[in-house]
């Protein structure tokens, strides 16, 4: 691997080469149309952080102090509804899954490019009609319950329209994916050849194709419902605002797995290639993804066990739930048994990996507590609830994200990150996360509810552990960005193959050409061959 | 290597698999995006069967029964343009597409009448729930069928411009694939709610 440096000066800027305004917007390219996503999601990242930071230093203080009830409403909203929408369910699929879909299976784009770069624009006017809502921002939460926002003066019926772009877009890159994966793999990549990044990926599309278009029906009767006063949510036209749950649910629930499913993705790739050993259980972390997007759809109303729900339904739904641990847990013993022995380096990608199978058990061994019928009655709309969550989106589906950055930064951008400041962010993110969200679990057991603006005095030291945490995070985070934007002008120049990977993104000059591959590569192996000889299979 | 390994722009039937893959998964958002309005339709139906049988009798059943012919005559001579694309009639696939916008088209006039009917006699889409389902459920079918109308003149302009042949008509398969799922919606939706007395 040492000739492999040899050669590579960064003599091409490859699909970066052509500059301009036109040659980003009207781009049928998927890596460019990639990184756009990941710029604009990666924004709503910094943005929602900063408003996460602003909640976090209110809840310092116990009274109504720094910002007024109000306010605070408006702000823990819109941390979620940005981290959510705009940040966490697109980040990962439509901007890491753009770019390296296509550069994995061998294609040279995915199979609709011009609907890619449309569902990109959509993206962005859905996120311009959402901040135009912010002239009378919205207080519903992020979950948009009705009869609350059926009748509150917030601007939902725009929102629910921009929410409803966004959707769509969504749906259209899932579409995309789906059937690039089907017809566009390069000969000889039989699905048992296929890196397990796609199969999160696939699994992941499944979803948004199948999930998405019933929150779109869902804000699309919300709409109507204050526009036209359609009965379906309205309790006094008999209506039933626990069917809006229902259907909110029916996607919101699925597409936590649209979160966590990349990151899985990327995870399983990042492992092997640092642990210098075949992937242990292929088929397993293979079907695992398949099986978790296939019981996501079934466990919708665990979301609801204290809504009014009947008791039945309540039981059926927690028992459902205990079977997402099973390919949940197969995954991590997975990925455990692959390190197992094997020469284990802990670069940035790695450390990233790591950290997300340390938080990632902690997050989901916390599930199981809210998902039994009997416990989350107690620990429902607490802090526990707020920690489970941000240790599973935060500390599961953002270390995902985070590892495949470092991991492929020096293939996205030709470039390589400072391998020490990436260390040094990572300690403060690692400690910053755990402080401010680990307090969060003892929190919610002694009984802090959440979204409360204001909390008896008593726990206020623990806000204000959590609070600290918070700024840790911060600087973590910030460290990390400095890290990323500086290298993009200034970082050594990269390989073709840093990592000594094997999968067909390596086979590509950093950054990658337009075109992807001079010559389609002919598949003859899987590509988690590690450990044999080295870089035999790696020309 | 590049002819094992379909990519843009090169294998017609490649082409035409990928685009009907594509056009099947949006199929599948489809029946998902009503999905939500069916099972609205079951809950409440379930929930308030007389309210049902009660305001159903407000709706033109021969207007709707009209329309049903309509659009089922618009399917068959979007099939017929289909079947004279693969036999290399420009002229006979032409003028199927014609027709099969202005069924469209009278689709969506039928429609006008019996909505300014309902709202002539105060039936709004918040009278009540068994409206709100009508209105809801009409409305996205009828977007869908502007959609349609949309779709099917970019297909004739294409055709006018001469880009079919009996090689390559994947355009007009495509967008007949999606008219025959808009038809099929209506198929469920008139007995569901003209019909369930």
């Amino acid at each position: 691997m040492m000739q492999e440096t040899a050669f590579e000066q960064p003599a091409s800027r490859g699909y970066l080469a052509e500059k301009g305004f036109r040659s980003w917007a009207l781009t049928l390219d998927h890596k460019r149309i990639g990184v756009m996503y990941l710029c604009t999601t990666l924004l709503f990242f910094l943005v929602g952080g900063m408003l996460g930071l602003l909640i976090r230093l209110k809840l310092m203080y116990p009274g109504e102090q720094l910002l007024s009830n109000h306010a605070y409403n408006v702000i823990f909203t819109l941390h979620g509804a940005m981290m959510i929408f705009l940040f966490i369910i697109p980040g990962i699929p439509a901007g890491l899954g753009n770019f390296f879909i296509p550069l994995l299976i061998g294609a040279r784009d995915v199979a609709f490019p011009r609907l890619n770069i449309l569902s990109y624009w959509v993206f962005v006017s859905g996120i311009l009609v959402i901040l135009g809502t912010l002239v009378s921002p919205m207080d519903t939460g992020w979950t948009f319950y009705t009869p609350y926002s059926a009748t509150t003066g917030a601007a939902v019926t725009a929102l629910s329209f921009g929410l409803f772009l966004v959707g769509m877009a969504s749906i259209l890159t899932g579409l995309n994916f789906v059937v690039t994966i089907h017809k566009l793999r390069a000969p000889g990549m039989s699905w048992n050849r296929l890196p397990l990044f796609i199969w999160g990926m696939y699994a992941t599309s499944i979803i948004n194709v199948l999930a998405t278009p019933v929150i779109g029906i869902t804000f699309l009767l919300l709409a109507c419902e204050r526009l036209f006063g359609v009965a379906f949510f309205d309790p006094t036209k008999g209506g039933d605002p626990l069917l809006f749950q229902h259907f909110f649910w029916f996607y919101s629930h699925p597409v936590v797995y649209v979160m966590i499913l990349p990151a899985m993705g990327v995870i399983s790739e990042i492992i092997p290639v640092f642990s210098r050993k075949p992937i242990f259980g292929y088929w397993a972390i293979a079907y695992s993804s398949l099986a978790i997007a296939f019981i996501g759809f079934l466990v919708w109303g665990h979301h609801m066990f204290v809504s009014g729900m009947s008791t039945v339904a309540g039981v059926i739904f927690s028992f459902l739930t205990f079977f997402v641990a099973i390919p949940t847990g197969v995954k991590v013993f997975n990925w455990i048994a692959t390190m197992y022995k094997g020469s284990i380096s802990l670069d940035s990608p790695m450390l990233y990996a790591l950290t997300f199978i340390f938080l990632f058990i902690i997050g989901g061994l916390t599930g199981p507590f809210l998902g039994a019928l009997g416990t989350d009655v107690r620990l429902h709309d607490t802090y526990f609830l707020v920690a489970h969550f941000h240790y599973t989106m935060m500390g599961g589906t953002v270390m995902g994200l985070f590892a495949g950055l470092h991991y492929w930064f020096p293939k996205m951008t030709g470039r390589m990150l400072n391998e020490k400041l990436a260390k040094i962010a990572w300690f403060f993110i690692f400690i910053g996360f755990n402080v401010t969200f680990f307090t969060m679990f003892i929190l919610g057991m002694e009984g802090m509810p959440r979204r409360w603006a204001q909390y008896p005095p008593r726990l206020q030291p623990l806000h204000i552990v959590s609070t600290v945490g918070s700024w840790i995070l911060a600087v973590g985070v910030a460290v990390m960005f400095a890290n990323f934007i500086r290298n993009i002008f200034k970082g050594d120049p990269a390989p073709a193959n840093p990592w000594r990977g094997l999968t067909l993104e390596w086979r590509t000059p950093s950054p990658p050409d337009t075109e992807n591959f001079e010559e389609i590569p002919v598949i003859k192996d899987w590509p988690y061959g590690y450990g044999k000889k080295t870089g035999a299979k790696n020309d | 290597m590049t002819e094992e390994h379909p990519q843009h722009g090169e294998s017609p039937e490649a082409v035409f698999e990928t685009a009907k893959l594509g056009l099947w998964t949006f199929l599948a958002t489809e029946i998902l995006l009503f999905g939500g309005l069916f099972t609205s339709y079951i809950v409440y139906r379930l929930r308030y069967p007389d309210l049902f049988h009660a305001q159903y009798q407000y709706l033109n059943r021969t207007l709707g029964l009209v329309n049903t012919v309509i659009l089922i005559t618009s399917s068959l001579t979007m099939a017929l343009a289909i079947a004279a694309i693969r036999r290399g009639r420009q002229w006979v696939s032409r003028l199927c597409l014609v027709l099969t916008i202005m069924f469209a088209l009278g689709f969506l006039g039928v429609k006008y009448v019996e909505w300014t009917e309902d709202f002539s006699r105060g039936l709004y889409p918040g009278t009540n729930m068994f409206f709100s389902l009508y209105f809801m459920m009409t409305g996205l079918h009828g977007l869908h069928v502007v959609a349609g109308i949309c779709v099917l003149s970019a297909v004739l302009v294409m055709s006018c411009r001469g880009r079919f042949s009996e090689q390559y008509a994947t355009p007009v398969e495509i967008s007949g694939l999606y008219w025959h799922f808009v038809d099929l919606v209506w198929i469920y939706l008139f007995p569901l709610l003209y019909l369930v007395g």
